[in-house]
Formats: C-alpha cells, structure tokens, sequence
C-alpha cells in the first residue's frame, strides 16, 4: 500500500512540474475556452486540493476521466486494453519459462556437447539484441519476406506470436543461462551426491533433488522479470501497434493525459504488487528454509 | 574370516587438463564379515577418492585404472550402472563429512530416507514411513514421528549425521562407509556419533569401512588400520600394531597428531611439518621423503616396498630394510 501510494504522489507531481498541460496546443485556444475548461477538470484548483481529490477517488477506485478521450473514463480504458496486453504478457510468460527452462536444464546436463553450444550461442545473441531489433527483424522477415503471420495489430490469434516472441526473446535467453548456471551449481553440491550414494536413477537425481534447488536462484529473479516484460511491453506494443495498455500509456505522456498517466501508473504499480507477492509465496512454497524464517 | 570386500591393486587418477592427477595407486585391503577397519591419512591422501571408487561414483574426470573391487563376491569395478544402483544404498551404504550440506535443504528428513527405502524394498508408502521412525529412534532422535516431517535445516549438525546415518542404514547394507562421519562437529558430538556406530555395528552386523585423520576414533571402533599417504598406503596392520607398534615415519607422526582435548574443550594437535606432494609431478622414491627426519640417500630415489611385519602388519619404508640403520621413534 505504502509502495502504491509512493508511486502516486511522485508521479502526480513530477507530471505537474513538466511544462505544458493537457490542453496545450500549437495555437494557444481563446482564454474562454481554456477557462471552461480548467474549472471542468478542476485545473484551477490549487495542487494540493487537486491532489487529495484524486488520491480520494482512488481510494473509492476511481481514475477519474481522460483528459484527451472525451466522455471515456481511465477504467475503461484500463478494461477495454489490459487483457489484450495480458494476453501479450502471459504468452510471453509461458514461451520464457517453456523454452528457457528446458534449454538452460538440457544445456546443463548435455554440458559441452552440442545440444549445449548451440542453446548458449542462441542465448548470448538473445541477451544481447535488443527488443526492438528482434522485433522488427521478425516483422521483416515472417511478416513481409515470408508472409507468414500478421505484421501488426491485433486481429487474430496469430496476433501475439510475433510480439510475443520479440518480448520474450530476452527474458528466454536470460532464463536459460540463469538455469544452465544454476543446474549446474547444484548438481556438485553433497547432497547430489548423497543421492547417488542411496543408489537413486539419475533421472531421479536430477529431476527430483537438483531442479527444485535449482529453481531457488530463477524464482528469485522471477520479480524483476515480470517488471521488465511489462515495461518491454510498451516498445513492443508501439512497434507492433498493438492497442494494448502500453500504448496508451506512451499515448498519455504525449498528450500530456494527466488522469490517463496516472491512473495507468496506479495500475502497473499495485500489479507488480501483487506480482511480486506471488513470488514470495511460490518462494516459500519451494525453499522450506524461508518458510520457517519468517 | 570370510571378507565382504576386497580391494587389490586399486588405481585411480584423475585426467585433468594438467595432466594426469595419481590420487590413489595401487592400494589393496579387505574387509572382513562383520568388522571395522579404519583408513587414516591426512586430507589429501585418497581417502575419500578410495570409497567413491569402490562406489563406483567417481565424477569426470576421474576414472579407476587399474586394479578390482569385489564385494561380496561381485566385481563392482566394471559393474553396468543400472546394476550397480541396486548396490548402492541398499548393499552398500555411505554417509559423509559434513552433515551440514550432505541432506538436501528442500525435502523433509522424511521424505530423503523414505525415499530409500521404495528404492530398493518392496514397501508401500506407511510401512516405508513406519520404517524410518523406526531408523530415527535406532539413531537416537527424540521424537522421531514429529522430526520425521521436518527439514535439515531444523536439525543441529550431530542431529543431522544421525539422520545421514539411518539413511544410510534403513536398507542393512552389509557394509557402511562412513567418510569422516565426525571431522565436521564438535568434540563432544564426536564421540556421541562415534559410539552410536559402535552400538549400531553390533546392532545391524554390517560391516564399517571408517575413514578419518583422526587415529583416536580409529582405536574406538576398529580391528583393522590402513595408513594412507599421498594416495598409498604406507602401513597396515591390526590397530594394536599400528597404534603400539607402528613402524611408519608418518603413521609416528599422526600418532603425535592425534587430538588431545584440553579442559577448555580445545583441541590441540601437533600437525606434521610440510606439505604433502604434488600428485600431479610425483618425484620418484618414497613420497613422504621431503617430510621425513630420517630420510636416506636411497629414499629420494626408489619407491620403498611394503614390507611383512608380522601377519597382517605391513609397512611402506626402507628403514625397515635389513640392511638399514636402526632408528628410534621419536616423542
Ligand atoms: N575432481 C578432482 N579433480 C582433480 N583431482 C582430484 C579431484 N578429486 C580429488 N582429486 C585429487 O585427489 C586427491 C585426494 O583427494 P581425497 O581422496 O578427497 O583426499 P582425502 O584423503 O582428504 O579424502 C586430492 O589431493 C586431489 O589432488
Ligand atoms: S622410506 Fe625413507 S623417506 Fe620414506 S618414510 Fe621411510 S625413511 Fe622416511
Ligand atoms: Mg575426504
């Protein structure tokens, strides 16, 4: 709670010190206008009370209005365009952790053989490209080249593989070094080895007493991931014009959208909230240790 | 007697990019039905190399290389893995140095010796779990229905190695190797660890294969020695020979070395003088040779060879030569 509403008063002030307001234009409107339109909006109103009005509303759940949309309000905004970029995540999500996580296991296990340079070769060149490139490479390529799948927008399923794909590129690729490294740490520790020694398969060593420790150090970095692909989301939105939540987000700052900004704001920040704290329960639920330290 | 295990001519060695590391060479002992024999040596000798050979679980890049080890009358030196899994753990069980890392942190003491157990007996799950209270309580754990459901982390270290202990025995292996089961606990702890195996030894009737640096803990429990240097073995003999007539420049310097608790619970320990040798490069003759106060000409040279002291007791020196000088041992 105390994170959230953080992020609410540094942003709502930092956007008010920006210059330039909501209904700044190239040619100035007629004062009449403008003064309607500032008492509508309470404008005119000093900072502070504008301030609390708002912090108000929030607590009864309430964004308030668009500044630039007429009559649309910034919940419906949120309704109409944060599934399409959950979609967007979550099937980012599941490519990171279904292809990252049995690269990083297979390249661990198959350590120098091919299985395990050709997985890593990849993973350096994810890591190191960035989103927009692998984006726009595939756009070129699948899309215009080949004409496989749709360039841009969002009309079908097909919609999200592109995108998807550009989003989780890197997260894939740092997933799978993470578990590779990480595999490969537990798999010298004593405990392995005690395994072996109670006359266990190996299939047994490795799938029951190595990944579940393996996976401590991968669930610990699993926070700031999810951060990451959901601010990856608003390059990729842009790219792929996509009419997820990220574009809007980017679309308020130009247009200066106080309520838009903010509220979009309130909205990843308790996310990430809640995100954060499902890891610390999965967390728990895998490393007994921290379950009774608490 | 008739032995469980016999070991002849074992030879072990790693194949690093620097060369070939000679860890053990051409060592040879057996155990008898039913006896402890001790394997001492400082850290470094083969000691623990040794019993993963026997186990057959030396990791890359380590490969035995020569010799055999016959348990119970089946070579395990060239045994199919899938075969050699159904020894391990249940014929032969192994508990280790340090309790501390050796559970796994993520799985209930429980669930880690049940697991053993619908390993390698026909169980079902309630007779496996009733079986390891059973283990917990033959170890001395207090509690053992409620311990059961709980995490190492939960345990003290002496607590721990009991668990590893249980876990080792739950399927009566004929034979245990307890590789330093006590170097990593405190003194007090030691010797309750150390008398729960004698107990244990009688209890179950399997046989022990004791490794440690700690020629006390050898007196407590075994009838056999095997002094270890430098991935040799230098001397064997009946503990009574080795401890009251050891004939080793090294084994009268671990004797010197052994621990004396003081009243303050310290241990002291005199340790020898140098370092062992470089198993990568090793120099020809004896390998204890830059360490020894009564090295000879002859010793630098060419590799002394075990002599016949008495009837199990057998020595690695050339002072033990009949041509050779007549050397006291020192105090
Ligand atoms: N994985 C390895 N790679 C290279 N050399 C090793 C490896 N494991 C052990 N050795 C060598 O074997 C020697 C004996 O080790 P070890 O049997 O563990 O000694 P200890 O008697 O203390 O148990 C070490 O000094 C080391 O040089
Ligand atoms: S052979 Fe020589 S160097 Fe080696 S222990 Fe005997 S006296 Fe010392
Ligand atoms: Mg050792």
């Amino acid at each position: 709670m105390v994170t959230i509403w953080m992020v609410v008063t540094i942003t709502f002030f930092l956007m008010h010190a920006i210059p330039g307001g909501p209904f700044t234009r190239e040619k100035a409107l007629p004062p009449a206008v403008m003064k309607n339109i500032e008492e509508r909006y309470h404008l005119n109103d000093p900072l502070w009370k504008q301030y609390t009005d708002y912090i108000q509303n929030l607590v009864r759940g309430d964004l308030g209005p668009s500044f630039k949309y007429q009559g649309v309000t910034v919940n419906q905004i949120i309704a109409e365009s944060f599934p399409i970029s959950a979609q967007l995540g979550l099937a980012s999500l599941f490519i990171m952790l279904f292809v990252g996580l049995p690269a990083g296991i297979i390249s661990a296990l198959r350590q120098t053989k091919w299985q395990d340079h050709l997985a890593m070769s990849l993973a350096t060149v994810g890591v190191a490209v960035p989103n927009f490139v692998v984006a726009t490479l595939l756009m070129y390529i699948v899309g215009v080249k080949l004409g496989w799948l749709p360039t841009a927008r969002w009309l079908s399923w097909q919609s999200v593989i592109m995108p998807s794909i550009a989003l989780a590129g890197y997260y894939t690729a740092y997933v799978a070094r993470l578990t590779r490294s990480s595999v490969l740490e537990v798999l010298q520790q004593d405990y392995i080895r005690t395994a072996r020694a109670k006359g266990l398969p190996e299939r047994v060593v490795v799938y029951k007493h190595a990944l579940k420790n393996a996976l401590i150090p991968i669930v610990t970095y699993l926070g700031p991931i999810l951060a990451g692909i959901l601010t990856g989301s608003f390059v990729i939105e842009k790219i792929f014009a996509i009419p997820g939540l990220g574009e809007h987000f980017v679309a308020s700052i130009w247009n200066r959208d106080y309520t838009v900004i903010l509220g979009v704001t309130v909205f990843y920040a308790t996310l990430l909230v809640i995100v954060n704290l499902i890891v610390d329960i999965l967390y728990c639920f895998i490393d007994p240790r921290i379950r009774l330290g608490k | 007697m008739k032995n469980i295990l016999e070991v002849k001519n074992l030879s072990t060695s790693f194949f690093t990019h620097a060369g070939e590391v000679k860890a053990v060479k051409d060592i040879s002992f057996n155990v008898g039905i039913g006896e402890a024999i001790g394997i001492v040596g400082e850290s470094g000798s083969g000691k623990s190399v040794t019993s993963l050979s026997i186990m057959n679980l030396l990791s890359f890049p380590g490969k035995v290389i020569n010799g055999s080890v016959c348990f119970a009358g089946t070579e395990l030196t060239n045994l199919k893995e899938k075969k050699m899994q159904l020894v391990r753990g249940n014929e032969i069980g192994m508990i280790f140095q340090d309790p501390m890392t050796s559970l796994n942190p993520v799985y209930t003491v429980g669930n880690q010796i049940m697991e053993s157990l619908l390993r390698h007996q026909k169980l079902n799950r309630g007779e496996a779990r009733k079986k390891a209270i059973e283990m917990l309580s033959l170890v001395g754990i207090p509690g053992p229905e409620n311990r059961l459901n709980q995490y190492p982390h939960e345990f003290s270290g002496g607590m721990r190695q009991r668990v590893m202990i249980a876990m080792a025995l739950c399927c009566k292996p004929k034979l245990l190797i307890a590789d330093e089961p006590t170097t990593a606990l405190d003194v007090t702890i030691q010797a309750q660890i150390i008398e729960l195996l004698k107990d244990l030894k009688d209890k179950i009737n399997t046989s022990i294969i004791l490794i440690t640096h700690d020629l006390g803990v050898v007196a407590e429990l075994c009838s056999r020695v095997i002094v270890m240097y430098a991935g040799s073995v230098v001397e064997k003999g009946t503990t009574r020979d080795v401890f009251y007539n050891p004939r080793h420049p090294y084994t009268w310097g671990l004797l010197k070395s052994i621990p004396i608790v003081n009243a303050d619970h310290k241990e002291r320990l005199i340790p020898i003088d140098g370092q062992p040798p470089d198993l990568l490069n090793t120099p020809p003759g004896c390998p204890f040779c830059p360490r020894c106060d009564h090295a000879m000409q002859i010793c630098a040279q060419t590799q002394p060879p075990l002599s016949q002291l008495g009837e199990q007791h057998l020595a690695a020196c050339w002072l033990l030569h009949p041509g050779a000088p007549r050397v006291e041992r020192g105090r």
